[in-house]
């Protein structure tokens, strides 16, 4: 009861209720009672949370009822049925366990969303894939200052490049080239699916060709791309070649790709044989893959593709999934079975093996591209 | 009324729960909102929900005494949607850039009371659930709904406003305690 009388004192000292005698009794009680002082600074918080905490509820109240009408008249659509007022900010704003809960709700709704038909039938929520989307702005300028080295160069050997219309791109991914004699790259299928409009590649020069897509299974994540840019001009034969088998567990790779405006190489080893949920399509591998790694080569230290990164455990940053190479070959075989123009020959002689891992890249960093479309 | 002075207009109509003015907002802005969540991976409702949320930073800004808005009401509404749904796609380990659609203005500072402010809304929302009812209720009843004793006396079937008035300290007492508990980890 104590305690009682002690909040009806301090509340009603707070809302100035006091007579001016019971005032200044108080208040001198205060001076000498840390007791009560610490009782009054407690008080005075938590109303002014309370006070701030039913201003927004009741604000929040009318937000709904705008929202509501607004609904009922077509104005804004929601997708879901309206949850309950008060559990619709319960999720929102929960800190903890709620918030963890909301999100990896949101996640796969998302997941869904971005990568399309990736592997439907599967819980995608632990994954993430490796598609960047792009500010383009910043992106072209990068690009612009590329394209001056690459003029500096080309004056030097006297032959100049076509001012191309360059793209406004959505999204940045990697791909690489799998057949050079006929210009044939490959990449995800969660990355082709983003080119809803035009898609590009990309070299290192910040050099654009248009490209279409000539191949899509998002059962493997897997697409084959065709450069159809007559600018273009063929690069010679593949420094490196395709296994066929699977990679060994522990084995060393490296990947080249496009997390950002440049090729970066990152090192890693092959960490188990099958991907998320036991997928025998992929493996996986520890690496540090960043959004914009979609599509990567993975190599082995002989110069062999071993796989093709495609997304990585949302929870964990340096858990990544790569499709097995395998898959790039019965991806070109099904194209050459459906289309008899579409002769893709997965044909490279390796000539990186016992090579230091600088010329290595060297060899390999004009084969792979930066993906890009809108 | 030219257009910074409707707008002044509108934040004051705001700070006051003005349901008119609330809807005034959502038929001039929402639909940019929307374009940007939408073609930034974001569904319908998702725009719904940040829109909201954006309502509630504008709500809180145009409560304070000092506050002026020195930029066009749209900018500022985009300004925060933009930063809010980056913060929430990177939140799921998404990095996403947003093209600039429209004027930004730097927001840092809203968003991150914002932030603070929400924590102290969800302490308060998570102790008045542990509370449990009748608790709960009356302390709504009270303290966010305004009513007075006596009516509330008659609604929670108390004999008379003393009588109610007592519960209100224990359930405020008990509520204080479940509050500072978190508050004080925090």
């Amino acid at each position: 009861m104590e305690d009682i009388l002690l909040i009806d004192a301090v509340e009603r000292f707070l809302n100035g209720e006091m007579s001016p005698e019971e005032k200044i009794y108080f208040e001198d009680l205060r001076k000498n009672n840390p007791e009560l002082d610490q009782a009054v600074v407690e008080q005075s918080i938590f109303l002014q949370n309370l006070g701030k905490y039913s201003k927004q509820r009741n604000f929040q109240q009318a937000l709904q009822n705008v929202e509501g009408k607004l609904v009922k008249e077509g104005f804004i659509s929601r997708d879901t049925p309206e949850p309950g007022k008060v559990v619709f900010l319960w999720q929102k704003y929960k800190k903890t366990i709620a918030v963890a809960a909301c999100i990896a709700g949101v996640v796969s709704i998302f997941m869904s969303s971005l990568v399309g038909s990736v592997k439907t039938t599967k819980n995608e929520a632990g994954l993430t894939p490796l598609v960047v989307k792009l500010n383009e702005k910043v992106d072209a300028q990068v690009a612009k200052t590329k394209n001056l080295e690459g003029k500096v160069r080309d004056l030097e050997t006297a032959t100049p490049v076509a001012v191309k219309q360059r793209l406004e791109s959505k999204f940045r991914a990697t791909g690489f080239m799998i057949d050079a004699g006929n210009n044939y790259l490959i990449t995800n299928a969660h990355v082709a699916n983003e080119a809803k409009n035009h898609l590009i590649v990309e070299n290192n020069n910040g050099e654009q060709f248009t490209a279409k897509v000539v191949y899509l299974n998002p059962e493997n994540d897997i697409a084959i791309i065709k450069i159809i840019d007559p600018n273009f001009k063929k690069l010679g034969p593949l420094p490196y070649n395709f296994r066929k088998n699977d990679a060994n567990l522990g084995e060393q790779i490296f990947v080249l790709g496009f997390p950002k405006q440049e090729i970066v190489y990152t090192e890693g080893y092959i960490s188990a044989k099958n991907g998320y949920q036991m997928d025998t399509s992929f493996c996986q591998l520890v690496t540090q893959a960043n959004v914009g790694n979609s599509g990567s080569p993975v190599i082995n230290k002989n110069g062999e593709i071993v796989g093709v990164i495609s997304s990585r455990e949302t929870n964990d940053a340096g858990v990544v999934f790569a499709v097995k190479s395998v898959n790039i070959f019965r991806a070109a075989d099904n194209v050459s079975k459906k289309d008899k123009k579409e002769n893709i020959k997965i044909s490279g002689s390796n000539k990186l093996r016992g090579l230091s891992r600088e010329n290595q890249i060297t060899k390999m960093s004009d084969y792979v591209f930066m993906i890009k479309g809108n | 009324m030219d257009k910074t002075e409707k707008e002044k207009a509108l934040l004051a109509g705001l700070a006051q729960n003005d349901t008119g003015s609330i809807e005034i907002i959502y038929r001039e802005h929402f639909q940019m909102v929307k374009q940007m969540v939408v073609s930034n991976n974001g569904s319908a409702d998702d725009a719904s929900d940040l829109f909201q949320e954006a309502m509630i930073v504008l709500y809180e800004k145009a409560g304070t005494v000092d506050f002026e808005l020195n930029c066009q009401l749209k900018t500022f509404i985009y300004s925060i949607c933009k930063r809010l749904w980056l913060k929430r796609l990177k939140k799921q380990g998404r990095f996403v850039y947003i093209d600039h659609m429209e004027d930004t203005v730097l927001v840092e500072e809203e968003t991150e009371e914002h932030e603070k402010s929400q924590a102290d809304f969800s302490l308060m929302e998570d102790a008045l659930k542990k509370l449990g009812e009748p608790c709960k209720s009356l302390i709504e009843a009270y303290y966010i709904q305004k009513k007075q004793m006596q009516e509330i006396a008659t609604d929670f079937g108390y004999t008379n406003a003393d009588n109610a008035k007592t519960q209100k300290y224990k359930c405020l007492v008990r509520l204080k305690k479940l509050f500072f508990a978190q508050y004080k980890n925090t």
